[in-house]
């Protein structure tokens, strides 16, 4: 966990100040709609379709129990009752009035928590694969570094105005699990051969409707000049990137149609103007944000506890433990994954008392700490083996064990038309059905890891292309039709998905899909074979033949 | 439409004189960029103060070559949620060494007075009155940044590496 120090509560604070200010004047009719937008999007306030929606950054997707207590707190106090995870690493509440906003805000403030850019067209929350820390082989706790560049990019007074919004994500591992390569930078750390820690820059990568794989602009920019080369990117993009549409704005498109050896070019030359100068991090500046990352004081346990031994002739514990424990960088302890996707429940929701409880379970079990993952799950990532028992049965009281992560029934999915003012097509009845029909467990073991992402609409905030099979909903003639894609991923291998033929009926997509599972199941070479890696070898035909031969 | 400078509100020494005007012997004048680069050597040689309106959509480093004799550049803000000026201040104050009065003009208003302060604006055209006198305010409403920009104020970094130094000696 990182500890916030009087600098780092002061700005927190101030941005509250000045947002109640802001408030103020919109209320008092000060600012127009038109004023106060940008400002409001930019601490994170949404009119949606029946009220104001609040979407509260958790950076680089680390809670401590007080943070996650709180963020209860809101949602009972403010809203209705439950919050919403999504995949940026965010939560989202979504029936809250704006005359409680500057008041919800000054609670989360109290525990280090802000909502500032979490929208707008600025540097957004950065990400970070939820397992930072904590998985074996990182070359090293990526989240000192995101947390250096969340500082550095909130309230930039430069880039609060860009072209539109503008995504980090950071990994330092080689299986990516922070979705690198879909995001406007991609940040993987990584050693050269002299030894220094470093980065790998990505650039150019998102969804929405251009969708684009990001690029590699630079192999390896060294750890202290990550800030002034980032810095130049960013001032390249705000130069140049397209005002004159925004559906063309994003730094994707600009990378897109410069190419991406111009564009590094000219990264070049705004780099060779601000190199070495004051945003070169030295060895204090990066030690100071390390030491307050504080870990917890683990103990020598053993890997095979007789606790676990135990459990292990409960079917229930074991077809849990298969799924949603991971191994640990620490012996004797495990990385536990949280599902937010009950079967027929909304992927991402928790109520007020599952986080209060899960907070209590964290103190209990995890050194007081939690991780929100982009697949919209939780995860308690310093679990003792010898606990998980204990704890199975705890979130099995409380409706977050289902054993489905990273199973077909573990599915991501956009608010939709339910909430949001600019879907077109509903994601969450979606996804309920399609959890009903894969709840049965074994059926689901024995397709193996699936990932199905929803959205309601081309902007893709449910990553439809690249969900192994995705699923984007679109309107003709006020009825709801989805396209279906497969074969994409947003992994190190990082693919969009390639469009298996005309969209389908509401009525039909949970059919279709069942109709590609059982494709998979007849065609995958062995049990082992992935649905995804069974796309690749395939192609889509026999998917699509699957679908439409009887349609 | 009021302008602060260095954080007071003034009059506007400047004449704006539009392209097909002639430009009065003497006294400050505000031209445009086109106008200005027609014959930049000739007007920079002129014995009053001459300032220049520049687009956000061109390169500042095209000034480069007169900007000691420049005392005033503008730059545009044609809404306020197009940022391009903001980094064009930057690398004018930053990188180029300007020096000169650099001026933000267009829909100017207060709750971006903060970043255009430390982005080295010390002119604002104020779009609204009310934002004017509320100047002192919003500059002051942030007493930490965590980015270091040419305003002089250490960024959060900065001033930690100061602690921990101080701490370990």
């Amino acid at each position: 966990m990182y500890a916030y120090d009087d600098i780092d509560r002061a700005i927190v604070h101030e941005r509250v100040d000045e947002f109640r200010d802001q408030v103020r004047r919109r209320l008092s009719g000060e600012l127009t709609e038109d004023e106060f937008k940008p400002l409001r999007l930019m601490n994170g306030v949404y009119l949606q379709l029946h009220a104001y929606m609040f979407r509260v950054a958790i950076p680089y997707g680390t809670l401590s129990s007080d943070q996650l207590r709180k963020l209860a707190h809101v949602a009972r106090t403010y809203d209705r009752g439950y919050g919403h995870f999504t995949t940026r690493q965010n939560i989202q509440f979504n029936w809250i009035a704006l005359k409680d906003l500057p008041d919800a805000l000054a609670d989360l403030a109290e525990v280090g928590i802000h909502a500032m850019q979490t929208s707008g067209n600025c540097t957004r929350n950065v990400t970070a694969d939820q397992w930072a820390g904590v998985a074996p082989g990182e070359i090293e706790d990526p989240r000192v570094w995101a947390e250096i560049l969340r500082q550095h990019t909130a309230l930039h007074p430069e880039f609060s105005f860009l072209p539109r919004k503008f995504k980090f994500a950071i990994t330092a591992s080689d299986h990516d699990r922070a979705a690198i390569k879909i995001h406007d930078i991609g940040l993987k750390l990584v050693r050269n051969d002299a030894g220094d820690t470093g980065f790998e820059v990505l650039v150019g990568g998102g969804l929405g409707r251009s969708p684009f794989i990001g690029r590699t602009i630079k192999p390896f920019v060294a750890g202290r000049d990550i800030l002034s080369y980032i810095e130049a990117i960013l001032r390249v993009y705000n130069q140049y990137g397209r005002r004159d549409n925004i559906y063309k704005a994003r730094i994707k498109i600009l990378v897109h149609e410069l190419g991406i050896e111009k564009f590094a070019a000219e990264v070049e030359q705004a780099w060779s103007e601000i190199a070495d100068g004051p945003l070169t991090l030295d060895d204090e500046m990066i030690e100071d944000i390390r030491s307050r990352f504080v870990y917890p004081a683990y103990e020598e346990l053993p890997a095979e506890p007789d606790e676990l031994r135990a459990a292990a002739g409960d079917a229930r514990f074991e077809a849990w433990r298969a799924n949603s424990v991971a191994p640990h960088r620490q012996d004797g302890y495990a990385i536990v994954t949280l599902s937010l996707k009950p079967a027929g429940g909304a992927p991402g929701d928790a109520t007020a008392e599952q986080m209060d409880a899960v907070a209590d379970l964290a103190d209990k079990y995890s050194f007081g700490e939690i991780r929100v993952g982009h697949e919209q799950n939780l995860v308690l990532p310093h679990v003792a083996r010898r606990d998980l028992p204990a704890l199975w049965a705890a979130l099995d009281g409380l409706g977050l064990a289902t054993p489905n992560v990273g199973l077909v029934s573990d599915i991501i999915a956009c608010p939709g038309l339910d909430y949001c003012s600019l879907a077109n097509a509903r994601s969450i009845p979606i996804a309920q059905e399609l959890s009903r029909r894969f709840a049965n467990p074994d059926t689901a073991a024995l397709i193996g890891r699936l990932h199905i992402n929803i959205s309601g609409c081309i902007n893709a905030c449910g990553h439809h292309h690249v969900g192994h099979i995705g699923i984007l909903g679109v309107e003709k003639n006020g009825e709801e039709f989805y396209q279906i894609t497969i074969g994409g991923r947003a992994d190190e291998g990082a693919e969009l998905g390639v469009l298996i033929g005309p969209a389908v009926p509401y009525g039909d997509v949970a059919d279709v899909i069942e109709d590609i599972v059982e494709a998979y199941l007849s065609l995958r070479q062995r049990p082992d074979e992935l649905f995804v890696d069974a796309v690749k070898r395939l192609g889509v035909e026999p998917f699509k033949e699957r679908v439409y031969a009887t349609r | 439409m009021p302008l602060v400078k260095n954080g007071q509100i003034v009059a506007d020494e400047f004449a704006a004189v539009a392209d097909d005007a002639e430009l009065p012997a003497a006294g400050s004048v505000l031209i445009s960029a086109a106008r200005f680069l027609a014959d930049p050597d000739s007007l920079a040689a002129r014995n009053s103060p001459l300032g220049v309106i520049w687009p956000n959509n061109r390169d500042v480093a095209e000034l480069k070559p007169w900007l000691d004799r420049l005392a005033l550049i503008a730059l545009v803000f044609p809404t306020y949620k197009d940022g391009r000026a903001h980094s064009q201040a930057r690398r004018l104050r930053e990188i180029y060494g300007y020096r000169g009065e650099l001026r933000a003009t267009g829909q100017v208003l207060r709750d971006q007075f903060t970043f255009l302060v430390r982005n080295g604006f010390d002119a604002l055209d104020v779009r609204k009155e009310a934002d004017a006198h509320a100047f002192g305010e919003a500059t002051h409403r942030y007493t930490e940044f965590y980015q270091p920009t040419g305003d002089g104020h250490r960024s959060a970094l900065q001033l930690r590496r100061q602690r921990h130094l101080t701490s370990a000696s």
